[in-house]
């Protein structure tokens, strides 16, 4: 079967990418057809939460990323809970796994991430789960549904999926013991000394963290249930469940066969177009460009998807727009601990200078190189960090003032007066009329 | 849409915009209850950054191209189509920060206590922003934009 109307934009991916290319087409083409495909049925939602979701009480509704008349409002047509299993770049069209064919003028991947599934003893078993979208989260709870007893898991991974479902299975009363291969936990987000704020939040709230371990098998006693997982020491932890979260890999599989340029994700030039005509990528799928590596990386974070898919929409509409890159960045607050890092965590090498600071509970750091800034972590009190963020995105030479970016009481005053006057609005138009303070003092509330 | 202006030159670095800033956002509507008692704490939506003899109050500038909007994990930023500004539905925010983040004056404040972010709506009860109302030495300036005018 072959649909013979041609879908002017095709969407592969209904999260950050996907929509965020369909708002900025819309912008441009307000009535070419748009198709959003997508292997979940639901409709757009915010995947960060599912850990709130499995945490509980916290109801689907409120997970949605776009309000409900989203795909109405702005036309768009969707194919929810169909998976599209091959692109044909030359014919211009996707197969989807029910036989239909898509035909397409453009066509945008935004297919994302699946949780790597290590080829391990035990792994098919009962109580095995992985934690990355809405239909994991309501597995794990269903699961947890059935016991009336403390149940007892073990998260192997300690990166940021597994430290959010510890976060959630903690709050929803189970045992939580992760294992981290590393020195540390959240070590591709973080240096040691912030992941030990995290940390020490983590065993305080009750979990049992290992590091520098890795699980070997996840045992059964119980035909088809898991009953433990062995570590490589010979070490058993008894549970009921298991979460893999080792990590992520970019969604390959649709454009396996295409001839697409493929190194760990889509290559993408500036303009997040593919090696194929007409075909764009973004998101966990996508390698872009790194402002701070200056080079095409992964960056699997959600506002870089929403970024990328933005200019590709853009591209894709005919509107020229440029991706002026991403880099790694999150933004944590497990167990109440506020923590933001971007692009370098730690120098790879001694070219590299580091500014440290540490006050009242408070972790600034900020790493350089030749007077630019390669990376930041921001440790128990996260304002501000977007003014060295920023800095960091638009290439500043901060030479002049590095120090005063750790200091007690950084803010935009700390920077030269060239730089705070280019991010305020500091006089109003001309020939505008202008409202200052009122002059009526018996009015203020002070002395009263 | 109307916008607040800086002028740096006359700021003294009083802080009374963010004294009124907090106590608009109390519900006492009391200075010392919002100062010291009320809980969850009043938070100003404003910053007053100082160093030397610069002091800057500092509030969301409601960007063209709001980054923020775009990082927004939950969606819960976005721009009203009504006012232009933009805003935030406090149910869907859980507080994680990345607008904080990505924010050019890191101005997004986080509620901690209530795990949500807090930002500046330009007193859209009001006829004025407080903070400009009660500047004692006039360096903040509401007006209209350019683009509305033209």
């Amino acid at each position: 079967m072959v649909a013979t109307r041609k879908i002017k934009y095709l969407i592969i991916g209904n999260s950050a990418g996907g929509i965020g290319a369909a708002e900025a087409i819309r912008e441009v083409d307000k009535a070419g057809a748009i198709t959003i495909v997508s292997d979940e049925p639901y409709p757009t939602y915010s995947r960060p939460l599912i850990s709130e979701y499995l945490a509980h009480p916290y109801p689907v509704e409120k997970m949605v990323y776009r309000q409900s008349d989203f795909y109405e409002k702005n036309k768009i047509k969707t194919l929810l809970g169909e998976k599209v299993i091959q692109v044909n770049p030359d014919k211009h069209t996707v197969k989807l796994e029910n036989g239909t064919t898509l035909v397409w003028q453009k066509l945008l991947l935004a297919t994302g991430g699946t949780p790597i599934f290590p080829e391990m003893e035990g792994n098919r078993l009962k109580g095995v789960f992985t934690f990355n979208k809405l239909d994991d989260a309501r597995a794990i709870d269903g699961f947890l549904n059935q016991y009336r007893n403390r149940v007892r898991a073990v998260v192997i991974g300690g990166g940021l999926i597994g430290v959010s479902v510890t976060e959630a299975l903690l709050r929803r009363g189970v045992e939580v013991t992760v294992v981290e291969m590393k020195d540390w936990v959240l070590n591709t987000i973080l240096d040691e000394e912030a992941a030990d704020f995290e940390a020490q939040a983590l065993v305080h709230a009750g979990t049992n963290i290992i590091t520098g371990h890795t699980a070997e098998k996840i045992n059964s006693y119980l035909p088809g249930e898991v009953s433990g997982v062995t570590l490589d020491d010979g070490r058993v932890l008894s549970c009921q469940m298991a979460i893999i979260a080792i990590g992520v890999q970019s969604r390959l599989e649709v454009v396996a066969e295409s001839g697409i340029k493929i190194n760990r994700g889509i290559v993408v030039d500036r303009r997040m177009a593919t090696s194929a005509p007409d075909i764009y990528a973004c998101g966990d799928v996508a390698e872009a460009f790194d402002f701070v590596y200056g080079v095409n990386r992964l960056t699997p974070v959600w506002p870089n998807a929403y970024e990328g898919g933005r200019v590709a929409g853009l591209n894709m509409a005919g509107k020229p727009a440029k991706y002026q890159g991403g880099t790694a960045m999150n933004a944590l607050k497990y167990f109440g601990v506020y923590i933001a890092s971007a692009g370098l965590v730690t120098p790879p090498d001694d070219s590299y200078q580091t500014l440290i600071n540490r006050y009242d509970g408070i972790y600034r750091k900020v790493i350089i190189k030749k007077g630019k800034l390669a990376g930041l972590v921001f440790a128990g009190d996260i304002e501000k960090s977007g003014i060295v963020y920023n800095l960091m995105k638009d290439g500043v030479d901060v030479s002049s003032f590095k120090e005063a970016l750790v200091a007690d009481d950084f803010g935009l005053a700390s920077l030269p007066e060239s730089i705070w006057k280019d991010r305020l609005e500091s006089s109003p138009p001309e020939g505008v009329p202008v409202i200052t303070s009122i002059e009526k003092p018996e009015e203020l509330v002070i002395g009263d | 849409m109307k916008k607040v202006y800086i002028k740096e030159d006359v700021c003294i670095g009083c802080g009374l915009c963010e004294v009124y800033c907090r106590l608009k956002h109390s519900r006492s509507k009391d200075l010392v209850k919002a100062y010291k008692k009320e809980t969850p704490r009043p938070l100003s939506r404003l910053r007053v950054d100082e160093s030397g003899i610069v002091s800057l109050s500092v509030r969301c500038q409601h960007c063209d191209d709001a980054p923020c909007i775009g990082a927004c994990l939950t969606g819960a930023l976005s721009r009203d189509p009504s006012t232009s500004l933009v805003i935030v539905d406090e149910e869907r925010c859980i507080g994680c920060g990345t607008c904080t983040l990505v924010c050019p004056l890191g101005i997004p404040k986080l509620d901690t206590a209530q795990k949500k972010m807090v930002k500046c709506d330009l007193c859209q009860d009001e006829e004025i922003p407080v903070c400009v109302a009660n500047c004692p030495n006039e360096a903040l300036l509401y007006a209209e934009v350019e683009e509305a005018l033209t």
